[in-house]
This record gives structure tokens, C-alpha cells and sequence, in this order.
């Protein structure tokens, strides 16, 4: 028995998620009396792989081969599949972020192994195995029981901390067998975003919404995103407005957050918005209506005119930051 | 080139969820039910796709698991302009037992594209797309935002973690859609809520399976602390909680 975690690379290189999807890892395989496995696929260096061992990982399998340099959804299920029965995993834990959800599922019925997506605490029980997992868009939780014996769970972005368990892990090149006619993705072309910081990853958020105004008004909030190290977001009709790019809309149809700290500037809370940040740590609310529903789930609220207190805010950050 | 678009029934995107029978059942009254916000973008696509001729779609069909009371919803989804739809008579338990019924009846009627939401707004489970392709042993694309038919090959764009990539992968397969596959949901006509009435409905038994997984019990979120609110004419006050009180910055 053991839990394996999939650790997903960046061009060879780990984020913070991946060490707190290890370290979640980790503690689950407490939980199981077991041992954790991590599997890495892909080009990755053995001084890049042993990080994982300082989150717990017991052992470092690298899938490396000329099939996975693509994400083939296919090609990653039956690797993953593969490892998993090899190592005789009754827990897999994978990141619920793009990869992850394009990946369990099919590892889901390829190992007929019950699913759970966007967990967000450790198991609640082992047996029976039940975890706690995100629905209704953030307006509940349910307590959800796995009835078979291989369990996947994918884990919320952001919502468990990195826990240091020094582990002098071993790595083990191991080759699996692909049939070549799985592979069936083509990419015809790549667009990288370079050098931003993405929001998903963001620890620190300033969105704006339509209290904005104009999209000329955007200077003092990406200020404040840049002295704060935040990753700016927007409403959904600031960005079918075209007043910033889709890729920072967040909400019901956009993007799902966690950060630590989110900060809605001009933002009124519809519920369909609360459904991308309401798993935020804290809630800034910038708004000059004090009967906006944003204020019912903020921490911190400042009425008044986002205008006004925008430079005020990056002023006072500066000054902080001297 | 026959198009699938699988739709889920879900709550309106406002609803304040409450729960009965100890928290163990969504209390449906008063509940307004509509098409999962993605599922109705892909629904738009798909018949997009079908309006230009040179794409050369012949029918756009709409699938659904859920018991006679979704009816409502899939003759919405015929009314903005699909072509027929099947529903498979059974309450949909979990994303497993959901995906194997509607393989199954896929790999009877053969579709070509298979659309499926990247979510459902209800149980948030991302999983039914990428579980109908395993099933069938077909490919898979997900997180996609944009799909054409070139020279009758479909060429999908799909977001990545910090990106995007120009895909093309043989048909069949599974397209799991998400924001910006189309602009706003298309909405019924007149005319079109007329036909719909007359389009057909093909209802099937399910076939044995069992779901993997089951609800326990639903909590609602803890709530959070009231607001503090700052004086907006010293709002540096903001800084210091966010730097002394809640150390996140
Ligand atoms: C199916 C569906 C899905 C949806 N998905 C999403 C989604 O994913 N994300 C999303 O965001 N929305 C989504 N929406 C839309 C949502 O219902 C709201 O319309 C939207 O969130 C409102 O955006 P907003 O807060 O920017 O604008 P508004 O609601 O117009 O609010 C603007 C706010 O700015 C304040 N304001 C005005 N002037 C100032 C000023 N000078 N300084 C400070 N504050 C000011 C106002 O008091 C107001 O509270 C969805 C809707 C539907 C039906």
C-alpha cells in the first residue's frame, strides 16, 4: 500500500502548489500508515526532484520518455495508471488545477477508482474514507465517502500549507511501456505567458470591477498589485467589456481562487463573482455603496471612492515597504 | 459531423442553497432549475458551428441523465436550437455513473464531437468529460476556449496553467469546454420555443452501474467575521491591520 502524488512540472521546474500537494500527500499517507510516493513525468533534474523530498515524499519515481512532452490526457492517464498499480497506490492525490482535472477523471475509470475533486481538508474519516470537498460553487461543502479500494483525490489550489517533513528521498528512473498509438495530440502552436505572476498562484489579489469606471483608471490598482507582489483580476463585465483580458476574470464562469488576501475594489459581490473567491483567506472590499453584498463577506472594508483610496493604499504600502 | 452536447441541470447561478432531510438533500423548493452556465456556452458553439456550412455539421444533439423533471430544461436547450436530444432516466449519483450511462449510449449513436462543461455548477466535480472519454477510448481535450472546423478537422485552443496551445486531435473526441468557447448563451426564439415542442426526445433506461462515490452530509461554509471598516480618508489604517491583524501581507 502507499499514496502517490502526481507532481506536475513547469518546464522542469516545481511550484509552491507542488510542495503543498506533497505535503498534503504526506499527511494522508500518516493518516494510512503508509509511505508517500511522488511521481514526477517528464524532463526533470534530480536537484529539482529531491526538493520534493523536504515535504515528505519517501520515494521520487521520474517517468521521463519521448511520449510525455506534450500533455496527451491519454498518454499521462495510462502513465499514471501504470505507476499507481506498480506501486500498489490506494490513494492518489493530484493537483484540481487544469492539468489534474484533465487527467484524474480518465484515471478515475481507467483504475475504476472513485473520485473526489477540489478537496480542501485532509480525509475526514479513513474508514469509511470521506473527504471534504467544494460544491454549489463555494455555497456549501459535502462530506463525500470513496467506496473503492483506489481513491483520487484532487486537491484545492492554496488551501493547505507547505509542512517541512526533511526526507532524504530516493529517485528511481522507471520505465513504463506506452503504446505509441495514444498519442494522438497534435499542437500546432504555443502561447506562453512569461515573467507574470499567474493567478492561480497568487497569494495576494487586487481585482476591479465595474466601480472602476473606465479601463483608463486601471494605473493606481496595478500599482497597488505591483507594490503589494499581487496578481490583478477583474469582475466578468470588466473583462466582457474588454477592459482587461479574460485571463483575469474571476468568478462562476472564470477563474476559482484561494489567496490569502483578496481585494475587490468597485466590485458589487453578485453571488455568481463570490463563486470564484469566496475560498479567500480575507476579503478587501473597496466600494462607495455600504450596502454592497461584497461587504457581507469582507473582513476589511473601506467605503469611499476607489478612486481616491486606490493611491492613498499604494502611498501607505511604500511606506510600509521602506 | 453529428455534435454532442451533454447538459446538466443545475440551480440558477443566484440561488442560496439550503439543505433538507439533515442536511443530507438540496431543498428544491422555489429552486429556478437552468442549464449549466457552460454547458448552455458550449450548447451556443456548438450551434454556431452548425450555422456556418462550410463546417459541414449535420445535427447537434443534446444529452442529459436526470429524472423527467429536467425535461423543462433539456426543451430549453432544444428551443435555442439543438437539433433532438436523448435523456437517460436515472438521478445522476455521481459524476462516474453519469459519465458511464451517457458512454454507453454514445457508443451506440456515435457522435463525432462530445462537449461537456469543464463543471457543474452544482457538485463542482470536473469530471464527466474526461470520464466519457475514458470510457470510450477516445481522446480528450480540456480547458478548451475556442474551437473551429477546418477543412472538416476540428482545431481546438486549450488553456494551460500560464498559457494556450493550438491543438488538433482525431475525431471522435471529447471537448471540455470553459470560458470563451462562446460569447453570451444564445436564447430561444419565438419560433424556436415552438418547434421545440415537436422535436424528438429519445428517454432510455439506464443500463447496471453503480456509482463510486456518495454525499454523506452538506455544511454550509463557516461564517466569516464581521466587517471593520476603515476610515476612507486614512486608509493606510487598512495596511497595518492587513500587515499586524491578519499578517498577510
Ligand atoms: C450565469 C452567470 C455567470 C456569471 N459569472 C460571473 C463570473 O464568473 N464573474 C463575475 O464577476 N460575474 C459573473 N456574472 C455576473 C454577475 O452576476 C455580476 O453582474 C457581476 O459580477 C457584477 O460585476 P461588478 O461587481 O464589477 O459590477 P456591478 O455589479 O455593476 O458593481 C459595481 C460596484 O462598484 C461600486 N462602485 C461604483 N463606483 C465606485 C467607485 N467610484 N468606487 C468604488 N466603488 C464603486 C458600486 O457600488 C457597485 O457595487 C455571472 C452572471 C451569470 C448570470
Amino acid at each position: 500500500m502507499s499514496v502517490l502524488v502526481y507532481a506536475q512540472n513547469w518546464d522542469g521546474k516545481f511550484k509552491k502548489s507542488s510542495f503543498e500537494l506533497v505535503s498534503y500527500g504526506s499527511k494522508v499517507a500518516e493518516m494510512l500508515n503508509t509511505s508517500l510516493i511522488c511521481l514526477s513525468i517528464g524532463t526533470v533534474s534530480d536537484e529539482e526532484l529531491k526538493k520534493l523530498g523536504n515535504y515528505g515524499a519517501g520515494k521520487i519515481i521520474r517517468v521521463n520518455n519521448e511520449f510525455c512532452k506534450i500533455l496527451d490526457n491519454q498518454v499521462y492517464t495510462d502513465i499514471i495508471a501504470q505507476v499507481a498499480l506498480k506501486e500498489e497506490a490506494s490513494v492518489i492525490i493530484i493537483s484540481n488545477n487544469t492539468e489534474g482535472k484533465a487527467v484524474a477523471p480518465r484515471l478515475s475509470v481507467r483504475l475504476k477508482a472513485g473520485m473526489a475533486s477540489g478537496v480542501s481538508k485532509l480525509p475526514l474519516s479513513i474508514a469509511p474514507f470521506t473527504v471534504y470537498k467544494r460544491t454549489y460553487s463555494g455555497n456549501a461543502f459535502a462530506h463525500l465517502v470513496i467506496n473503492t479500494d483506489i481513491k483520487i483525490i484532487t486537491l484545492a489550489q492554496n488551501s493547505f500549507s507547505l509542512i517541512e517533513t526533511p526526507n532524504n528521498a530516493g529517485i528511481e528512473d522507471m520505465s513504463v511501456s506506452i503504446d505509441s498509438s495514444l498519442l494522438k495530440t497534435v499542437i500546432k502552436d504555443t502561447q506562453k505567458q512569461t515573467g507574470r505572476l499567474l493567478l492561480t498562484d497568487a497569494e495576494i489579489v487586487v481585482s476591479g470591477g465595474r466601480g472602476m469606471k473606465s479601463p483608463d483608471n486601471w494605473g493606481p490598482l496595478v500599482e497597488l498589485a505591483s507594490v503589494l507582489g499581487a496578481a490583478t483580476a477583474c469582475s466578468r463585465p470588466v473583462s466582457d467589456e474588454g477592459w482587461r483580458s479574460h485571463e483575469e476574470h474571476t468568478g462562476q464562469t472564470g477563474k476559482v481562487i484561494a489567496p490569502n488576501l483578496y481585494i475587490a475594489v468597485g466590485i458589487s459581490g453578485a453571488t455568481q463573482h463570490l463563486a470564484g473567491v469566496s475560498s479567500s483567506k480575507y476579503i478587501v472590499a473597496i466600494n462607495t455603496d455600504k450596502d454592497a453584498p461584497i461587504f457581507e463577506v469582507a473582513q476589511y472594508g473601506i467605503v469611499g471612492d476607489a478612486l481616491r483610496v486606490l493611491p492613498k493604499l499604494v502611498e501607505a504600502v511604500k511606506e510600509l515597504k521602506k | 459531423m453529428k455534435i454532442l452536447v451533454c447538459i446538466s441541470n443545475v440551480p440558477d447561478t443566484t440561488t442560496k442553497v439550503k439543505f433538507v432531510e439533515s442536511d443530507t438533500k438540496l431543498d428544491t423548493a422555489g429552486i429556478q432549475w437552468v442549464i449549466n452556465p457552460w454547458d448552455e456556452l458550449s450548447l451556443t458553439r456548438a450551434l454556431e458551428l452548425k450555422d456556418d456550412a462550410s463546417a459541414g455539421v449535420k445535427s447537434v444533439t443534446v444529452a442529459h441523465v436526470g429524472p423527467a423533471t429536467a425535461e423543462p430544461t433539456i426543451r430549453k436547450a432544444l428551443a435555442i436550437g439543438a437539433d433532438d436530444a436523448f435523456r437517460v432516466n436515472a438521478e445522476p449519483a455521481d459524476s462516474y455513473y453519469v459519465a458511464a450511462q451517457l458512454a454507453e449510449v454514445i457508443g451506440r449513436e456515435q457522435y463525432d464531437l462530445i462537449l461537456c462543461g469543464i463543471e457543474s455548477s452544482d457538485y463542482n466535480g470536473s469530471m464527466t468529460g474526461g470520464m466519457i472519454a475514458e470510457f470510450l477510448g477516445i481522446p480528450s481535450v480540456s480547458a478548451v476556449s475556442d474551437i473551429k472546423i477546418e477543412n472538416g478537422a476540428p482545431i481546438v485552443i486549450r488553456e494551460t496553467d500560464g498559457g494556450r496551445e493550438v491543438v488538433s486531435v482525431p475525431m471522435p473526441f471529447v471537448v471540455i469546454v470553459q470560458k470563451g468557447i462562446a460569447k453570451e448563451p444564445r436564447i430561444a426564439s419565438m419560433r424556436g420555443i415552438m418547434t421545440a415542442r415537436t422535436k424528438p426526445v429519445r428517454i432510455y433506461e439506464p443500463s447496471a452501474k453503480e456509482p463510486l462515490t456518495r454525499i454523506t452530509v452538506f455544511e454550509k461554509p463557516s461564517p466569516r467575521a464581521a466587517c471593520k471598516f476603515i476610515d476612507p480618508e486614512n486608509p493606510g489604517q487598512l495596511i497595518a491591520l492587513l500587515q499586524n491583524e491578519a499578517k498577510v501581507i
